[in-house]
């Protein structure tokens, strides 16, 4: 597979998209998240696998996303997400609160092709209530009086990961974070920038092959040096937790996040380091 | 040093963990966001007492190998023993909002979201809810939308509830069977007067309250020392703030 430039992997997802992003601590695309501020893509639904963190709320502050569904959005030690706070108090987006493990279950529905899956609990939350999509039955299964939660399968258009390297083969290595390979399956499309390529075939290796995330499923790969930055990657390197302070400093206003999108978004030195 | 709050919530939770008449809790899970709960864990593994801790924001050494979707699996079967809640409210039903203020979803302070607390409160055999800020705009009468309920209908599967709330004033426990809390011990300077002043809900009192204990020397050390050391790399902030510990990057 050969990689193609970030600013093409951006310009392939469609405005209006399902996007599909990891958490901070799971290796979501930053990378593509800037590209997609940098292309001024309009209309996103963001899906967060199960919460949502930095490239979520830079999303929204840039115009760029419609909706968001997640089980929460937080900058971590930094505090509330900023942007997505001010754009839901101003009625830009739409927001459709869920729970972490039912994000996982919906994307398991659609990883194994069927249209729904059971998940306990919800019932008697208030996120249950405002989710006409998810159903209360009956437990076929027992002699009635058993409530359980049915989840639709959810396929997302792109996921929006970063992965450390990526071999010629086009099979991209995530580690440990083997929950990323069941958002690939579900996912129509996965766009993988990387750190790096590396020759031969990584599932000829049984020491890699295990975090890898098999080439069937990734539609397209760029390279992207420290492209989850400013957050960690595996042991590759930490978090820029003085990076994200700056930015939830800045980002509480619209102007205070202009400029932080114009310094290290918008500007030529972002993109010549990605 | 004089004892910080989070030194002090953290000791006590990790009495409530150890709580003899509670059942075992062989195997903690500690989610997003809750240095104190992990603090109380590493005080409780660093006395030496067995037990299987996964952190699920820990990143060298994480304890996942499928990231959060395995805690979900792993509770979902009932081989979490005990978790963490915290809640942007939480009322006097032991229920937990951590969407938000005013109407669906958040159109008055908006919080970070529910997390996973709508499936763990319900299918863990064991929480201990915390929270800090001990005031009226917490600890509400009736939150204004529950992200997990303190309580569930007969007929409706669950494992467990609430056993504890602990605050900066106070540690109540929680009575399913009545859906109402009782106040277990007040933390040094506070009474039952001043508590129900800080408290939007209403809870039972005893004859006798007692003073939550002082950390002792040694859990002290423990927490400064052996476990901030473990804590450095997820919660630098935190570490630094209440330990006085800079992470070395």
């Amino acid at each position: 597979m050969t990689p193609i430039p970030l600013e093409a992997m951006a310009a392939s997802v469609p405005d209006g998209a399902l996007l599909a992003l990891p958490p901070d601590n799971s290796l979501p695309s930053v990378a593509l998240a800037r590209a997609l501020v940098r292309r001024g893509a309009k209309g996103l639904r963001l899906l967060g696998v199960p919460v949502s963190g930095f490239a979520t709320d830079l999303l929204i502050g840039a115009g760029c996303v419609a909706e968001v569904e997640t089980s929460a959005v937080s900058l971590g030690e930094a505090g509330f997400a900023p942007r997505f706070s001010a754009a839901l108090k101003e009625g830009r987006i739409i927001v459709r609160d869920a729970t972490c493990p039912a994000i996982h279950t919906m994307l398991q529905a659609a990883e194994k092709g069927v249209p729904f899956m059971p998940l306990r609990g919800l019932i008697g939350s208030d996120i249950l209530a405002n989710r006409p999509d998810w159903r209360l039955v009956d437990n076929p299964f027992a002699d009635g009086g058993d409530p359980i939660v049915l989840l639709p399968a959810k396929s997302p258009d792109v996921a929006a990961i970063h992965g450390v390297m990526a071999d010629a083969e086009g099979n991209v290595w995530v580690g440990r974070r083997r929950e990323l390979a069941t958002l690939a399956h579900a996912s129509k499309r996965v766009l993988a920038t990387v750190e790096r390529l590396v020759p031969g075939n990584m599932l000829e290796d049984e020491r890699l092959a295990p975090g890898c995330i098999n080439a069937t499923y990734i539609d397209s790969i760029a390279i992207a040096r420290r492209g989850a930055w400013p957050v960690a990657l595996l042991d590759e390197y930490g978090f820029d937790a003085a990076h994200v302070a700056e930015y939830a400093r800045l980002a509480k206003t619209a102007e205070g996040f202009a400029e932080y999108l114009a310094r290290h978004v918008l500007g030529q030195p972002a993109q010549a380091a990605e | 040093m004089s004892i910080k709050p989070e030194e002090r919530i953290a000791a006590t939770l990790a009495r409530l963990i150890l709580d003899p008449a509670a059942p075992p809790a062989r195997h903690i899970a500690v989610g997003a966001a809750s240095p104190i709960p992990a603090a109380a864990c590493w005080l409780v593994k660093k006395q030496g007492h067995p037990v299987r801790l996964s952190l699920l924001h820990k990143r060298s050494g994480n304890p996942f190998t499928e990231g959060s979707r395995e805690l979900f699996d792993l509770t979902g079967q009932g081989r979490i023993d005990l978790f963490f809640l915290g809640g942007g409210q939480i009322d006097g039903q032991a229920n937990i909002n951590l969407v938000g203020t005013g109407a669906w979803p958040g159109t008055g302070v908006r919080f970070p979201g529910s997390f996973g607390s709508a499936f763990m409160y319900v299918m863990t055999p064991r929480t201990i809810l915390f929270r800090d800020e001990h005031s009226p705009r917490v600890l509400v009468d009736k939150v204004d939308m529950i992200s997990a309920p303190g309580v569930s209908p007969p007929g409706v599967f669950r494992r467990g509830t609430a056993q504890a709330l602990v605050t900066g004033r106070c540690v109540f426990r929680f009575h399913p069977d009545r859906a109402r809390f009782t106040l277990d011990s007040v933390h040094p300077g506070e009474t039952v007067a001043s508590i129900r002043a800080e408290t939007g809900f209403d809870f039972d009192v005893p004859d006798t309250v007692p003073a939550t204990p002082d950390p002792t020397e040694a859990e002290l050390a423990l927490l400064r020392g052996p476990v901030c050391d473990e804590m450095l790399e997820t919660y630098p902030e935190f570490c630094a703030r209440v330990f006085g510990r800079k992470h070395a990057a």
